[in-house]
């Protein structure tokens, strides 16, 4: 008998640690039935916002409460992720099977990303797609996937040449640049005429991709499956930004936290023209010394040799391949919604975001919005980027590119080939050089 | 250990029946009963949380493992209800040495350079801990007006999260907009790049680390002092010793049990201070001032997450730091130490 006790005790304070070392899981039920009445639907869906929760953020809020009127049993719990952890934070929970969101707000080149991992619904036959056609081809491109269809476009974007006209006046300049060398020229009238910085080039790898596509040149041929990075075409796109900086015509940019940089002088009025997209509309309507939408322009990309091209980005809904088969129709009703006309119309007036449907840009408000209209031909213009999996992964080096050919004054033409030999070894392995 | 003793299991069975003679183990389950109750949780949770992870990290390092080819197979839901499941096509497998011979010849990332750099970060960073520590230990081990107001402050930067005192340093040495430059230009001196070469860039999460490292040191190290009886000093002074010879002839001395406890364990602290370069430097320009830590997190961990690799530079950190280990207390014992 007092063996048996004995026993117990240990096995009791065995039970006890493993209990304490234990994690506990989490289970969500849901367990209503579809119907096809808006009011009779009912579910909880979570929703990962990554928009930025202090500009754009509340214009999505707004437009859940719309959607609420018509679905007053669909619950959205709204959760603003930053952008910069969503991917990571999403992959982790969708690979343990619990707390990844029903929805989610990904980035373009995320998606094939996830749908290669299986953690997306694919939305072919769904009513999501049904008027398919409706949607910009490139933005409605990067959600497909080996044949399949797994998000909506949510938003595209673009880089754009955004100028402060206060600036180009006082330097006499009456248009922006078109072409690189005029781009040159035109930051040199202007800091010889204001005293201030023509132009700011950030130094990370999205934002040479204008000077790459300008020449020609791109990432990877996913075609022939082959790695280009290090073509002449790109060395020589390298060469007009680097001669852009080393000729004082460009801000010599800091290698820490340039993008914050860029963004402080330009809204400060100490520094002319940048290179960036329609998301940072917003921040600079907000800025209180920059002069409100009336004196910011916006003009594509400036060409090179070949032609002018910026990398389309943007954002996509998608659903989680997790979420109980129950929530789908509520799900589907929801993403209809949100990537509706009428709401990116909403969300195109509020934020000045571009909207992916073909029917939104014949809203009145729409048309008659000078950002939306200056950054149409952008967007219009830009140039597809490779949608594979491995497509998230190739900027690392291409940012350190950047940095050693434009911080440091390295050979361009090394850079590229060690950024070639990295994709080779640790990115897309089965292409050639 | 003697664990293996501890095996609960039921003795033979005819032990049980001659109450003479029980064997050694049912005496000493008998006996220690309680012990062994009281020993295993301590064991069950090293081995959950320490021993299992440990040989799992070792295991994952000679597989090929990512997170695209960990499932066995993937599945595809479509919205309107059906599922198709295939083999996944390049599930992962034993690689055997590969990751090492890969990250090793520097095929994979910069080992060799993230190596030379962790150890700058941590010589430096030691040196100046321990220096700077022990100086203001020495001021403020004598009665002075305000030396608990000043053992406050000093301790203080401790206090801050490190990631906020990394951000408000690094904002100090922001290049346009920074404290740092806006100094120098104002006594004549043109701004540095600082982030623009991987010396001054290191130099920066040097200097912010020091600041954020001294105080333990010197807590530390005081602590030590205390323990010093003040009848040397005393016994030495009568003989004449200046301060530096008292200084030298028996605070260092004193010191010297702390010293090499906090010595050991600030060099594996820096080693691995993650958040610091991370957060100041970004590994910038272009990657030169990463360490080991912080490189392998950027090499593993950004895009694709690849677990294998990970685990290889967790292995090989895990290594270094061992050797290290293990030399230094074997150092120690020569010179005397009971550690």
């Amino acid at each position: 008998m007092r063996r048996i006790a004995k026993g117990i005790v240990v096995l009791a304070s065995t039970t006890l640690a493993l209990t304490l070392a234990a994690c506990g899981g989490e289970e969500k039920a849901a367990d209503e039935k579809p119907k096809t009445d808006p009011a009779s639907l009912k579910a909880e869906l979570t929703w990962w916002d990554t928009s930025d929760p202090k500009n754009e953020g509340p214009a999505f809020q707004e437009l859940i409460a719309k959607f609420n009127q018509t679905y007053p049993n669909v619950k959205i719990n709204y959760q603003s992720v930053p952008f910069g952890e969503a991917q990571n934070k999403f992959k982790t929970a969708a690979q343990a099977k619990t707390g990844a969101p029903d929805i989610l707000r990904a980035e373009v080149a995320w998606v094939p990303e996830f749908a290669s991992l299986g953690h997306l619904y694919a939305l072919d036959g769904s009513e999501l797609l049904a008027d398919e056609s409706d949607f910009l081809s490139t933005p409605l491109s990067s959600n497909k996937f080996d044949g399949k269809t797994y998000g909506v476009p949510q938003v595209t974007d673009s880089l754009a040449l955004m100028y402060n006209k206060e600036l180009f006046t006082k330097a006499g300049i009456a248009e922006a640049p078109k072409t690189w060398a005029e781009l040159k020229t035109t930051a040199q009238t202007i800091k010889q005429k204001t005293g201030v910085d023509g132009l700011f080039v950030n130094p990370a790898g999205y934002f040479m991709l204008p000077f790459l596509y300008g020449e020609g040149g791109d990432l990877v041929d996913t075609q022939a499956k082959k790695i280009v990075v290090n073509s002449e075409k790109n060395v020589a796109g390298l060469n007009v930004a680097k001669d852009l900086i080393a000729s004082g015509a460009a801000a010599k940019p800091p290698a820490n936290d340039s993008y914050g940089t860029m963004m402080t002088l330009f809204k400060e009025k100490k520094v002319a023209m940048i290179i960036n997209g329609p998301w940072e509309v917003s921040n600079v309507k907000n800025a209180p010394a920059f002069g409100g939408l009336e004196n910011l322009g916006v003009a594509p990309v400036p060409a090179g040799s070949a032609r002018a091209g910026a990398p389309v980005g943007g954002h996509n809904y998608v659903i989680w391949s997790g979420m109980p088969q129950e929530k789908v129709d509520a799900a589907v009703a929801f993403v209809k919604f949100m990537s509706s006309a009428e709401s990116q119309a909403f969300l195109a007036e509020k934020l000045g975001l571009l909207p992916t449907r073909k029917s939104a840009y014949d809203v009145a408000s729409v048309k008659s919005n000078p950002t939306i209209s200056a950054f149409k031909p952008v967007v219009e213009a830009a140039v597809e980027r490779p949608w594979i999996p491995e497509a998230g992964q190739f900027f690392g080096p291409l940012d350190q590119m950047a940095t050693e050919v434009l911080i440091q004054g390295k050979d361009p033409k090394a850079s590229l080939d060690a950024v070639a030999n990295k994709y080779k070894s640790e990115v897309v392995t089965g292409y050639g050089l | 250990m003697t664990t293996v003793t501890a095996d609960p299991a039921p003795a033979p069975a005819p032990a049980g029946r001659r109450p003479k003679q029980p064997s050694r183990l049912r005496r000493s389950w008998d006996k220690h009963w309680y012990a062994w109750a009281m020993v295993i949780p301590v064991v069950v949770v090293l081995a959950v949380l320490i021993f299992y992870p440990l040989v799992r990290g070792i295991y994952l390092s000679f597989t090929n493992l990512t997170e695209a080819n960990q499932a066995a197979e993937i599945c595809t839901r479509s919205i309107t209800g059906s599922e198709v499941c295939k083999p996944n096509p390049n599930r992962w497998e034993f690689v055997g040495l590969d990751n090492y011979v890969r990250v090793l010849s520097g095929e994979v990332g910069e080992f060799w350079q993230w190596t030379a750099v962790t150890l700058i970060w941590t010589v430096a960073c030691v040196v100046f801990h321990y220096g700077l520590g022990l100086g203001l230990a020495v001021m403020l081990n004598r009665p002075m007006w305000g030396r608990t107001l000043y053992r406050i402050l000093l301790v203080l930067p401790w206090a801050v999260p490190a990631f906020v005192s990394a951000f408000a340093w690094k904002f100090i040495f922001n290049e346009r907009f920074g404290l740092a430059n806006s100094l120098l230009t104002a006594v004549g001196i043109d701004p540095v790049d600082w982030f623009g070469d991987w010396r001054t860039s290191l130099l920066t999460a040097i200097v912010t680390n020091i600041w954020l490292g001294v105080p333990f040191m010197m807590v530390a190290l005081l602590g030590g002092m205390q323990t010093i009886p003040a009848e040397l000093y005393e016994a030495a002074e009568i003989d004449g010793a200046t301060p530096w010879q008292r200084f030298k002839n028996i605070t260092l001395p004193g010191l010297r049990p702390v010293s090499m406890t906090v010595i050991l364990l600030g060099t594996i602290w820096t080693f691995n201070m993650f958040p610091i370069i991370f957060l100041v430097t970004e590994g910038q320009p272009a990657g030169e001032s990463e360490i080991l830590v912080t490189g392998a997190y950027r090499a593993a961990f950004e895009g694709i997450r690849n677990y294998s690799l990970s685990s290889t530079y967790g292995v090989l950190i895990l290594s270094i730091l061992l050797v290290f280990s293990v030399f230094y207390r074997r150092m120690l014992r020569k010179q005397g130490e009971v550690w």
